[in-house]
């Protein structure tokens, strides 16, 4: 039993660490895929008229990662950009209808 | 050119109670520009107000004060239509001076 | 790590609100637009909110929520940290462009005592013109570059303007135009509408909390809140435009600022000045 999971763990921590060379060559796919979704949002929350200052600066932290070789923290980042574009694009769209409740009749 | 020194001073019997705004941009030498470098220091370091040939205020001011300060004080005595004297020395020697009658 | 799953959770939302909305956007505004009662409604609001207040106060915006303040204020009138940019924006008034005509000619009444006519609707164009607007426009008929928006040059103008019609009652018209109407309705909607990641709208700081605090500003009230405009603003160390503002209001709460000038705007400014139509021109005035 304990040796299975000795096993297991040091897997576990060949992952982590990023050994398995495979897998880096992927973060920075991952990384690339992750910023053209969040730049798309975030385009399409320009649409909107609707943009968050903080979706800019987490793209642009994304890219100084990714600049300096770091895509695991890229990839984060520019998903939390995607998320972020994604709630404004939200925001705006349910302010559409929202926004009279907040009217003075 | 006009002076950079606004002044109103009203006396009320036995005191004067006097108002002035002046225009100077006060850097303190910590902003930096837009292209990232350092604006220099220029500000008033001395300004004084005279009356009957004596300082009846006098301040010593340095970069915290903010752009085109303004000032007021009263000081005990001051009659009205006697000339009040402001003058003003920065830190690059510059200086600029103007009279006011008292109202 | 508490922020990202709240935005995760927050876009999950958002994949069901797109599924739960998807047949039922609107299609525009139902009701008819009244811009009257509007009006009418908008200053009873704030009248009932603060009985204390006379109507032609509340163009002193924070002034008219603090008394403190207020006293504060009254003293620096006296020797009011505008005086620099209103003199300044006088001589440049007055001063011709390089083809000799000058700003008098681009106006009614030659630019003075008219202030309180903008926003107006140009039929021609079919959108509001704004006193900024209309400047740079008055700059560029004459062969001269627009300032910008959001400097010193375009407030010291609009200060002199302004100050030629203090006292004079706010006095915008919305011509019987489906597109005057349109843009007005579109500067209302742009007041209520919640923006940026600080999630507020105009409306959570000048109609829900004016005479409260945010940090240690105390807000002013949504009406007559442009009769003071523009403001050498003591933040700014420096006069400030209404473009100024509605851009660093974006910026604050999160949200990308639009152009100055942008119809968004323009058109809020349409709203904002009809809705406090009666209450006097204060500017140019001071703000903390």
């Amino acid at each position: 039993m304990r040796k299975a999971m000795l096993k297991s763990a040091l897997v576990l921590a060949l992952f982590a660490a990023g050994v398995l060379p495979a897998r880096a060559a992927g973060s920075e796919d991952d990384y690339k895929a992750a910023y053209a979704a969040a730049e798309a949002a975030n385009k399409e929350a320009g649409k909107l008229r609707n943009q968050w200052t903080t979706t800019a600066n987490t793209l642009a932290a994304a890219k100084k990662a990714a600049e300096v070789g770091d895509f695991d923290k890229a990839a984060a980042s520019a998903k939390e950009a995607e998320a972020l574009a994604k709630a404004s694009i939200f925001q705006a769209t349910s302010e559409k209808t929202r926004w009279r409740e907040m009217e003075i009749r | 050119m006009a002076s950079t020194i606004r002044v109103r001073a009203t006396s009320s019997g036995e005191t004067t109670e006097v108002q002035a705004l002046i225009q100077h941009p006060m850097d303190s030498g910590f902003v930096k520009d837009s292209k990232g470098e350092i604006i220099p220091p220029h500000f008033i370091q001395q300004l004084t107000f005279e009356y009957d040939g004596k300082n009846v205020f006098t301040a010593d001011w340095g970069g915290g004060v903010s752009k085109d300060p303004y000032v007021k004080f009263a000081f005990k005595g001051g009659k009205k239509g006697d000339e009040l004297k402001i003058s003003w020395v920065d830190n690059k020697g510059a200086t600029d001076t103007t009279t006011a009658k008292i109202q | 790590m508490r922020l990202r799953s709240a935005i995760y959770l927050a876009s999950a939302a958002l994949a069901f609100a797109a599924l739960t909305l998807a047949g039922t956007l609107p299609s525009g505004a139902a009701d008819k637009v009244d811009p009257v009662a509007d009006a009418k409604a908008f200053q009873k609001f704030f009248t009932d909110k603060f009985p204390k207040v006379k109507l032609e106060d509340f163009v002193n915006g924070p002034y008219s929520m603090n008394e403190d303040l207020y006293r504060q204020w009254q003293d620096k009138e006296q020797f009011p940290p505008y005086e620099f940019s209103l003199e300044m924006g006088k001589e440049m008034f007055s001063k011709p462009f390089k083809n000799g005509k000058t700003y008098a000619d681009c106006f009614e009444n030659g630019g003075i005592g008219v202030r309180q006519n903008y926003p107006l609707f140009d039929a021609k164009e079919g959108k509001v013109i704004t006193l900024e607007l209309a400047l740079n426009r008055c700059r560029e008929a004459n062969g001269e570059q627009p300032y910008s928006y959001v400097r010193d040059e375009m407030a010291a103008l609009t200060a002199y303007m302004a100050f030629t019609s203090r006292g004079k009652p706010m006095d915008i018209k919305i011509p019987d135009d489906p597109r005057a109407l349109a843009a007005y309705e579109n500067g209302k909607e742009y007041f209520y509408t919640r923006r940026g990641q600080l999630n507020f709208s105009c409306a959570t700081c000048h109609v829900q909390s004016p005479g409260e605090r945010i940090r240690a500003e105390i807000l002013a009230p949504a009406l007559g809140i442009v009769n003071a405009m523009p403001i050498y603003r003591s933040e700014w160390s420096g006069m400030g435009t209404t473009s100024r503002r509605f851009t660093t209001c974006n910026s604050q709460i999160r949200g990308v600022p639009l152009s100055p000038q942008d119809d968004e705007y323009r058109n809020v400014e349409y709203y904002l000045s009809y809705v406090s139509n009666g209450l006097p021109i204060s500017g140019p005035g001071a703000r903390p």
